[in-house]
């Protein structure tokens, strides 16, 4: 039966969308059909899903980290968000100031300042924890609604475009954004660049000292203060890479995406994470596993339009059973201890 | 007046943490609580724009809370899972299934959707005086009844409630369906009372300013509630604040609830007067 459990994950996921597809009553054959040649029908699908998972798969390697060290950061939308806005202030003065600096420098500082934004607003409930004792989940809830009413305001004061006519933040130049593959796809090297993160946070989980007392942390926080590792500070140390990482999804859905911002900025992104990281298992390889099929979900569900106005709403539904079938199947095997015959 | 409209801008915050006292007396914190008031919002709204009866659409927001926490209920007390993950997950599943089914069968249309309302004397609706009532019978229950005694055991050291044989998750699931009970009308009043409509994620994190403020109030229902009046302030300074001639950005306003939260969960910091045993599965020893 052994064989069985890596084909446990598509099997039921295929399940709890066809069930969802009859729950909703659509027709279920023709909404497949869409779906599949919407996220990998051709190449503009295949960019498609390439594009809506690197956000997806860069939150989720954050709320990798973050709970692999024990911190429950569900304030991904949070930190996703405050990343993009640090990215919009040093754009406002590099890109549209007077001085005239060239893209190859815009750029990198630009994600530079995304991760410190999103890092400083984890850090935020990282430190109220450490200090104030104040969960982390119920912080970094409070936090993420804070953050998107910080940039309404900076949509329509602060940051907003020069003619001061629509509260969004000024569309960047072409060329101050990720350069991209082809003109007519959305594919840019924002992908390239989460994949190669991903691999960047295996190494460190599994392959660094740091990385390893981060896990010890989160396993068993007695046994690692034991050994003398320092706690709290490991702690901050989770939620300030989680917050980096977060950060520069926005960064990336800034400068590779979206352009500018505005109130519609994050898609639920910093949210949609956590399925990633669980059903990746928390780990950062296998949630580009993960962070792929709901990316090609996202993807192909914008053609669902032909048959409902729900759409998207109807992946969370997918994600949220999807949680919900492989925390339950989880329970039940842990429950009862398989026997390995010796 | 004043007082009355403080009430209704503090009641949904004020309903659901009420009904989470009991929750997290009993050691379970209901993550979810935030989407048990989604799906009340919103099963409530559209029982009422089907049948034209408020009272139904009550009814039906009570019903759709009740169901939510019972799958939140089977999977934290019955498969004994982490409740962080199991909230998160039933608290997506609430925001897919209202905003697909509210874009279906409303459509992305922006014309002005309302129902008839829970109708009001003098601005005081039943909800509220059930809100007011259950502050003291809340803690009468907890404090003064047997049953109250044992929920609070399972709160503190369930293998001391379960060695007096008394079942640990029974007694769990009864505070649970409770809060789910307080859940549904905090959702209804939200669509029902206030609105009258409805709108996508409605509840907008009022189900975790109420877990907030379950720990300010320091599991006492008579503080909890004061506390939750604190949110309602805040949350009306949001329609008067222009009025006073404050020259503030509105949204700033809309995220003033939201730091005041923050903020006195700071201010009270670590305490150790939260029940022993919250948040820790239980399971019986084989």
């Amino acid at each position: 039966m052994k064989w069985l459990r890596p084909l446990l994950f598509p099997v039921g996921l295929f399940v709890i969308l066809v069930l969802t597809l009859v729950v909703f009553r659509l027709p279920v054959l023709d909404s497949l059909k869409l779906l599949v040649t919407g996220a990998a029908g051709d190449k503009f699908g295949w960019s498609r899903t390439a594009v809506k998972s690197t956000p997806l798969l860069l939150t989720g390697l954050g709320m990798v980290v973050a709970w692999r060290g024990g911190m429950y950061n569900i304030g991904g939308e949070g930190q996703f968000i405050v990343g993009g806005l640090f990215g919009a202030i040093v754009a406002k003065f590099l890109v549209f100031g007077s001085l005239h600096v060239p893209p190859f420098i815009t750029i990198p500082l630009i994600l530079i300042a995304c991760v410190l934004g999103g890092a400083a607003w984890a850090w935020l409930a990282g430190w109220l924890y450490v200090r104030r004792g104040v969960e982390v989940v119920i912080s970094t809830i409070l936090l993420n609604f804070i953050a998107i009413q910080v940039l309404g305001y900076a949509c329509s004061g602060p940051l907003q475009e020069m003619k001061k006519q629509v509260p969004l933040t000024d569309l960047l130049p072409d060329n101050a954004m990720l350069p991209k593959l082809s003109r007519q796809m959305d594919l840019h090297l924002g992908v390239v660049i989460a994949w190669v993160v991903a691999i960047l946070v295996f190494f460190y989980l599994f392959r660094t000292r740091s990385g390893y007392r981060l896990r010890l942390v989160g396993e068993n926080s007695n046994m690692a203060r034991a050994n003398r590792i320092q706690v709290d500070r490991t702690r901050l140390l989770a939620m300030c890479l989680s917050g980096s990482l977060c950060g520069l999804a926005g960064g990336i859905e800034y400068l590779g995406m979206a352009g500018q911002l505005g109130s519609g900025f994050s898609q639920q992104w910093g949210f949609l994470g956590i399925p990633v990281a669980l059903l990746g298992g928390l780990h950062p390889l296998l949630c580009l596993g993960s962070a792929g099929i709901f990316g090609a979900l996202f993807a192909g569900s914008e053609d669902l339009a032909r048959f409902t106005q729900a759409g998207t709403t109807l992946v969370y539904v997918i994600q949220a059973m999807a949680v919900l079938g492989y925390v339950g199947i989880k329970a039940q095997l842990d429950r009862r201890p398989v026997v390995e015959p010796s | 007046m004043e007082f009355i409209s403080l009430l209704q801008y503090s009641a949904p915050v004020a309903l659901a943490a009420i009904g989470e006292v009991l929750v997290q007396k009993s050691g379970v914190i209901n993550i979810g609580l935030e989407g048990s008031m989604l799906v009340a919002s919103f099963f409530g709204m559209l029982a009422c724009y089907s049948t034209h009866n408020p009272w139904l659409g009550l009814g039906a927001a009570i019903i759709a809370a009740l169901v939510m926490t019972l799958i939140y209920a089977f999977f934290v007390l019955y498969l004994a899972a982490d409740q962080v993950v199991v909230g998160t997950a039933t608290n997506l599943l609430a925001l897919g299934v209202t905003g697909s089914l509210f874009r279906s069968t409303f459509g992305n249309s922006s014309q002005l959707l309302s129902v008839p309302r829970i109708p009001a004397i003098h601005g005081i609706d039943p909800i509220m005086i059930v809100m007011i009532l259950s502050v003291p019978v809340v803690w009468f229950a907890l404090r003064r009844t047997g049953w109250g005694l044992a929920v609070r055991a399972c709160g503190e050291y369930p293998k001391a409630s379960d060695a007096s044989g008394f079942s640990v998750n029974r007694l769990r699931l009864q505070s649970l369906l409770l809060g789910g009970l307080f859940a549904g009308l905090a959702g209804a009043y939200l669509s029902l009372v206030i609105a009258g409509s409805f709108a996508e994620n409605m509840t907008a994190g009022r189900g975790f300013m109420a877990i907030a403020m379950v720990t300010f109030g320091r599991w006492k229902p008579v503080y909890v509630f004061l506390a939750a009046l604190l949110i309602g302030y805040a949350v009306s300074l949001q329609f008067k604040f222009q009025t006073y001639g404050w020259n503030v950005p509105y949204q700033l306003m809309i995220a003033l609830p939201y730091i005041v939260a923050l903020l006195v969960l700071v201010l009270v910091g670590k305490g150790a007067s939260s029940p022993g045993a919250l948040a820790q599965p239980y399971r019986k020893d084989k």
